[in-house]
């Protein structure tokens, strides 16, 4: 009886993951497993790669230098760029998180749905253009002699130009504004639940704002939190438009590297190499962060 | 009327040639950057020849060259740069199309006629050609010699007012051709002085972009950009201080080039097509729209003036010997080069 | 809507102007670049005069007009594949943990994980090897991976930490299963999958790279054709699609909101 109760369980889960998992690990797996298979092979003389021709040499640069005698030294330069990647999603992250927060609560405060669903709906109409679209107006904001410029000498509130186009602050004001949506959607989406009765208890008990803040409302958001910070840190860690466009492009990112790798220099199997680094190292971060999570009182169902 | 004759003879001879040929589709698919092409040349093109053409865009040599590496079919006619002709070829990713057989090759001018990465002009037609120096506003600076120094080594009131093009090969290349050192050298010793150099150079830059070089110029963001010669005619047009230097110690010149694929599904039309381009007058409504020059003789008298008028498009005869054709290098050479950019940038 | 009396947004002094923020920063570059779009300047950033020049260009430009549709289709029908098997995931992983739990999560993230560049490759080589002819069913088959986990995440977020048995009793396969999702989990579930909807089709109307690999001949999108103009320079004409674009999106938002109403 228990048994089978199980097994339709099991057959119901089944039924209700398989098309993600039919989607992902058709059109995803399967040619990432093909991408490996790149990775250890030779790479061609003008890119593409050598196929049967087996070669290490992709992981070893990773992480080593050949000199002109051939023997090897440790080499950071690519690991120091993943560090910036790194660095400057989690501030991406937080910056988003920060104005991201107050306005997925205010969407999920308001009283009319419909009003609700307008403002959801409003979050990402910027986002039906284009990136690059959007970066140059950003430019056009930031310059010298742009907008913000001109109306804080207007104000008489700068004497200098303001300069900040081309600088890590621009990258940051940029990059927060592409990912806001994926913070602020989820958090919202976990939020409209919130049972506005039981805020209005504690505050009748008392509890001052950061309290009801603190043990109401966040642990309610908290998977949309989780959920919204994966949305921006990863895909922001290759992000590579905005930082040249914005931030001048003095620094290389994970994904300038590694597209790189497909283009000028031609070196399919190092770009694959690097994309599989990434993945290692973006994978374990989470397992570790599951296996936390996973001992936390009151963590998953 | 001489006109319409020309295309006439040409398309009755291409229908000779290639008469006995398998029926083909009335399409025809073009590769291309985006707009780089005239959206009216094409419907010119349809409506003289019944052929339907589609175009589809590429962002740069290298990921048009990995797309077909990874096999990726359907193009009949790709635009590459001379060097990825090169490549192309070696590839074994290009059709031999004969192009010095077809009627209007007549029309082409040397040496576009003969170039290095395919000297009797087998597998590919010459589109457009253009040069990679310096813009800078004459409003806002001396004026400055005609050296890459002015611009890896600048004087103290263009500091920080420079932009760079965010691209490897001509970086690399401008760099090495100011310190005279072969653009494809393997010698990891001449590879660190290029460094050097563009390390020397990286806190004078304002930023590395080469996307919005035109609206850069224009806004005054920065005095001086390394462009590409039709950027520096099209900011000049807005801009009339802007002026364009070709640098004593050698240039880019690059030119981009019609190929068939070697999976090319309509190759016929491919050649229809590019013996249509071929002609003078099409090839000037080309340039007239990209602001680069052609290589087709008599094309002169159809340009618009702005163009024939400003020497970054229409060249002086005497920046003629500063010019250095794009090369693809080896393996080697291109490593140091990635070595070297990821330096510069780590 | 009752049930929400007493509502506590006062509470929450600081909310409001937040919002307030959020929403100027957010509709700032947009508001620019709908001006620009009229700018008789050739030059896309420079100001000189008036003009709807750039509209009439676009209209008429078939190769852009193309791109816009093929977006459009991509969009709707990757975000739709998505969404479907989105919240399908996320009722499956929401019926208490198992065994591979973690190994499904792992799966579920991975488009998000890997850099674009390699999964574009991957997947092209990956459609050439097994057959597949390149158009735009295969770019919607690539954006359909990436949009599954934008997709899902909201939607399993919305599930965490809900009334197992509603959901049980909701999203059960039996006889009367399907009444039952529409009229108790569905309502429920709506905020997360709205949310997760909408991100997915902006981020598949955003991509690059993917599609660019992926795509056949004919079947060129907006931003690969956007990319495209690097050589040349982007015009004003780009900035009049892309108001065109928001136009686009506030009929369709509209359109959905009368459609909801008249329910």
């Amino acid at each position: 009886m228990l048994a089978a109760l199980r097994r339709s369980q099991l057959a119901q889960r089944t039924a209700l993951l398989a098309p993600s998992l039919a989607i992902i690990g058709g059109f995803m797996v399967l040619p990432l497993i093909l991408m490996a298979y790149v990775s250890i092979l030779e790479k061609g003389t003008h890119g593409g790669v050598e196929w049967g021709t087996y070669s290490a040499e992709a992981y070893i640069k990773f992480l080593f230098e050949r000199d002109l005698m051939g023997s090897l030294s440790v080499n950071a330069d690519y690991l120091q760029i993943f560090l910036r990647s790194f660095v400057l999603s989690g501030v991406t992250v937080l910056l988003a998180l920060a104005i991201g927060f107050p306005t997925a609560l205010y969407i999920a405060l308001q009283d009319d749905r419909w009003y609700r669903n307008l403002l959801v709906f409003m979050v990402t109409i910027p986002f039906w253009t284009n990136l690059l679209v959007r970066n140059y107006a950003w430019i056009i904001l930031l310059r010298n002699n742009g907008l913000i410029d001109n109306a804080a000498a207007w104000l008489g509130l700068t004497q200098e130009p303001i300069d900040v186009l081309y600088t890590p602050f621009a990258i940051g004001v940029g990059l927060t504004y592409s990912f806001l949506p994926f913070m602020v959607l989820p958090i919202y989406a976990s939020l409209e639940k919130l049972d506005l009765r039981l805020v209005e208890a504690a505050f009748d008990l008392g509890a001052d704002r950061r309290r009801a803040l603190a043990r109401i409302v966040v642990p309610l958001a908290l998977p949309g939190i989780i959920a919204g910070c994966i949305l921006v840190f990863v895909p922001c860690l290759g992000a590579y438009v905005t930082p040249e466009l914005l931030g001048g492009s003095k620094s290389l990112m994970i994904g300038n590297l590694i597209q790189n790798q497909f283009g000028a220099a031609r070196n399919w199997p190092f770009g694959a190499a690097l994309g599989f680094a990434l993945l290692a190292i973006v994978l374990l971060a989470m397992m570790a962060y599951a296996l936390r999570f996973r001992r936390a009182p009151g963590g998953g169902t | 009327m001489r006109f319409k004759g020309g295309v006439l003879a040409a398309l009755a001879a291409t229908a000779m040639t290639f008469g006995t040929s398998a029926v083909q589709a009335k399409e025809l698919f073009l590769y291309n950057w985006a707009n780089y092409f005239p959206p009216d040349l094409i419907e010119k093109f349809e409506s003289e020849t019944g052929i339907d053409v589609t175009l589809d865009v590429y962002d740069s040599n290298e990921t048009m060259l990995a797309k077909l590496q990874a096999g990726a079919a359907g193009y009949d006619i790709v635009f590459p740069s001379g060097y990825m002709v090169d490549v192309m070829r070696e590839e074994d990713l290009a059709m031999k199309i004969d192009t010095a057989e077809l009627p209007n090759f007549k029309n082409v001018q040397s040496p576009h006629d003969s170039p290095s990465y395919d000297p009797s002009r087998e597998y590919s037609a010459p589109y457009m050609w253009g040069t990679t120096g310096l813009a800078y506003d004459t409003a806002k600076a001396p004026e400055l010699d005609e050296t890459w120094e002015e611009y890896f080594k600048p004087r103290d009131e263009l500091k920080g007012k420079i932009a760079a093009l965010n691209d490897q090969v001509e970086m690399y290349n401008a760099a090495a051709r100011y310190l005279g050192i072969d653009v494809c050298t393997e010698d990891p010793a001449q590879a660190q002085k290029i460094l050097d150099l563009l390390m020397a150079q990286k806190p004078h830059l304002a930023l590395y972009s080469s996307t919005g070089t035109i609206d850069r110029m224009v806004a005054g963001e920065v005095v001086m950009h390394h462009m590409w010669n039709g950027a520096a005619h099209r900011a000049k047009e807005q801009r009339e201080s802007i002026t364009y230097i070709y640098p004593k110690e050698g240039l880019a010149f690059w030119s981009d080039n019609m190929v068939v694929p070697k999976d090319a599904p309509n190759p016929e039309n491919a050649k229809t097509f590019i013996n249509w381009m071929m002609d003078p007058q099409n090839a000037a409504v080309a340039t007239n729209y990209t602001g680069y020059m052609n290589a087709i003789a008599g094309s002169g008298e159809y340009l618009d003036e702005s163009l024939k008028s400003d020497p970054a498009v229409n060249m002086p005869k005497e920046y003629a010997d500063r010019l250095r054709p794009s090369k693809e290098c080896s393996t080697a050479a291109r490593e140091l080069r990635d070595k070297v950019w990821t330096t510069l940038k780590k | 809507m009752s049930g929400r009396g007493g509502n506590p947004l006062w509470r929450f002094a600081g909310v409001r102007p937040a919002a307030a923020l959020f929403f100027a920063y957010l509709y700032l570059p947009i508001v620019i670049l709908i001006v620009l779009s009229f700018n008789a300047n050739r030059t896309v950033t420079i100001w000189t005069g008036l003009t709807t020049d750039w509209y009439v260009e676009v209209l008429s430009n078939g190769d852009i007009l193309r791109a816009a549709r093929n977006s459009l289709i991509v969009a709707f029908s990757a975000t739709f594949i998505a969404t479907v098997a989105g919240t399908l995931a996320a009722l499956g992983m929401a019926r208490g943990r198992f065994r591979g739990e973690a190994a499904v999560n792992g799966v579920m993230g991975l488009p998000l994980v890997v850099p674009e560049i390699v999964t574009a490759v991957a997947t092209l080589l990956f459609f050439i090897l097994v057959g597949i002819k390149l158009g735009l069913l295969t770019v919607i088959i690539g954006h359909t991976v990436f949009c599954t986990p934008f997709a899902y995440l909201p939607i399993r977020a919305r599930l965490e930490g809900m009334d197992p048995s509603l959901r049980e009793a909701a999203s059960d396969l039996y006889a009367d299963a399907w009444r039952a999702f529409r009229r108790v989990t569905l309502p429920l579930l709506w905020p997360g999958i709205l949310s997760g909807a909408l991100l997915a089709f902006i981020i598949s109307l955003d991509d690059f790279v993917i599609t660019y690999f992926v795509a056949g001949a004919g079947a060129t999108t907006l931003p690969v054709y956007i990319f495209g103009m690097i050589r040349i320079g982007v015009t004003p004409e780009v900035n009049a699609l892309s108001s065109l674009m928001l136009l686009v999106s506030i009929l369709f938002v509209s359109l959905s909101f009368l459609v909801q109403r008249q329910r």
